[in-house]
């Protein structure tokens, strides 16, 4: 990490012209807790660190009239302490606040989770179900992006040179809509997916599905939105059809490796049972809103 | 590369130090300030060794910069006692003998003080979950949780 440059611009504009203009690689840290061990350990190099920090647009939420807007550098604290956030999406929330620990919460960001490009980042299948979207400021103006088009492979982004996450959008929320996010660990806390699915659901006036989202988490090289998960539920009750079918669909869409955490056959199986679970709970949710 | 001067507010007073970039606040605290009660154990944010109170917010000044502290508040295990007087948290650490090496004890004590400030009355649950990311390798924990019940106990006035 020697030799290494530092700035913290106060707007979107500064940050830009320095990741366009800086010597060598330049890289955007929110809070860090990913970006500083990986140059710790060598596994990434950089010339210069853009912190983010000190620009509100990343670190506020706001009501906007069609939803929020969520500051790419918001901190799980912050974001597990906001009423209305929880209120209306509480699977995006659990999903981050999931992250670490305590001294984690202080720090890690919905926007660092996502562009870690981890296949495994628990901030990111909540997004994907919400229908998020990603504001994105680069030298040709903005740009906005669905969630799951950011990370194209395991520590990949589809950000262009010069590009950076300023925040994202979540959507109002219909009535009698919920949302869900699970991970399988294998112990209580402080562990890395072995499987994460987040679901979000609209119903009718009867009860019946009518739009519905899933996305999968580490079972593939990036989280996945799977349609025909969200197809097993719409125009259903949600019954035990429509859970079986589900997980089904959540089984087959699996393309995960074998590692310490799991194995293939285990995280596939897991992926079905957990989306069912998520989906049950997304379905109390909506049932009550 | 130039250093970078940097002005904070640490337990109260003012402090400035010179830090380069790749210097973390844990490095800063320790080799520019001679703050030595926050210890390196992982300085990969997952044994809570070095935890600080930061604006507020309980963090591992092993994940944070140095030089982003500039113009900010950070907390650390030498202000917790107020001169002589131990920490209700200290005090029951030793009663309960909820240390025996030492090395993870200033970050659990940390930790635990900024726990009880959300929340002065915890279950013994929510301390589990919140001292999760500090790990102790001698105790097995229950006589760390025992004096951080106690602590929280005292500090509600009710022993």
């Amino acid at each position: 990490m020697a030799n290494l440059d530092y700035s913290s611009p106060s707007s979107v504009k500064e940050v830009v012209k320095i990741l366009t203009t800086a010597k060598g690689k330049a890289k955007v840290m929110a809070g860090g807790t990913d970006l500083l061990v990986q140059l710790r350990a060598g596994r990434l190099k950089a010339s210069t660190i853009v912190d983010v920090k000190n620009i509100s647009e990343l670190r506020t939420i706001k009501k906007e009239k069609n939803g929020f807007t969520i500051g790419a550098a918001v901190s799980g604290a912050e974001l597990g302490a906001h009423k209305a956030v929880n209120k209306a999406w509480p699977g995006v929330v659990e999903g981050l606040e999931l992250i670490g620990s305590t001294q984690i919460q202080g720090r890690a960001s919905l926007g660092g989770n996502l562009c870690n490009g981890s296949p495994a980042a628990d901030g990111v299948p909540g997004m994907i179900a919400a229908g998020a979207t990603c504001l994105i400021a680069g030298p040709k103006g903005t740009r906005t992006v669905p969630v799951e088009k950011i990370v194209v492979s395991p520590g990949r982004t589809s950000l262009k040179s010069g590009e950076f996450l300023v925040s994202f959008f979540l959507p109002n929320r219909p009535k009698k809509s919920g949302d869900a996010y699970l991970r399988f660990i294998p112990r209580t806390e402080m562990d890395i997916a072995v499987v994460g699915v987040g679901v979000s659901l609209t119903l009718d006036k009867k009860g019946m599905c009518t739009d519905a989202r899933v996305s999968l988490g580490a079972v593939a090289p990036t989280a996945l939105l799977v349609k025909n998960c969200a197809n097993a539920l719409i125009g259903t009750n949600i019954d035990e059809d429509a859970l079986n079918a589900l997980s089904e669909a959540a089984s087959s869409a699996c393309n995960p490796i074998d590692d310490k955490r799991g194995t293939i056959k285990y995280r596939t199986k897991v992926a079905g049972v957990l989306a069912r679970r998520a989906t049950v709970i997304a379905l109390k949710r909506a049932r009550k809103n | 590369m130039a250093k970078h001067h940097v002005e904070a507010i640490i337990n109260g007073d003012p402090a400035e130090f010179l830090c380069g970039t790749e210097q973390t606040l844990l490095d800063c605290l320790r080799d520019e300030l001679s703050l030595t009660g926050s210890k390196e154990g992982c300085s990969s944010g997952d044994c809570g060794a070095c935890s600080v109170i930061l604006d507020g917010r309980l963090v591992c000044a092993c994940l944070v910069l140095g030089v982003e502290v500039n113009g900010k508040k950070v907390e650390t295990i030498e202000g917790v006692a107020k001169g002589d007087d131990l920490h209700p948290l200290q005090k029951h650490f030793l009663q309960e003998a909820a240390l025996q090496c030492g090395i993870c004890t200033p970050g659990f004590i940390v930790a635990a003080k900024a726990l009880l400030k959300e929340n002065p009355h915890p279950t013994e649950t929510e301390i589990r979950y919140w001292l999760a990311g500090n790990l102790c390798r001698c105790t097995g924990y229950d006589k760390i949780i025992t004096a951080v019940q106690k602590a929280a106990a005292e500090m509600r006035g009710e022993s």
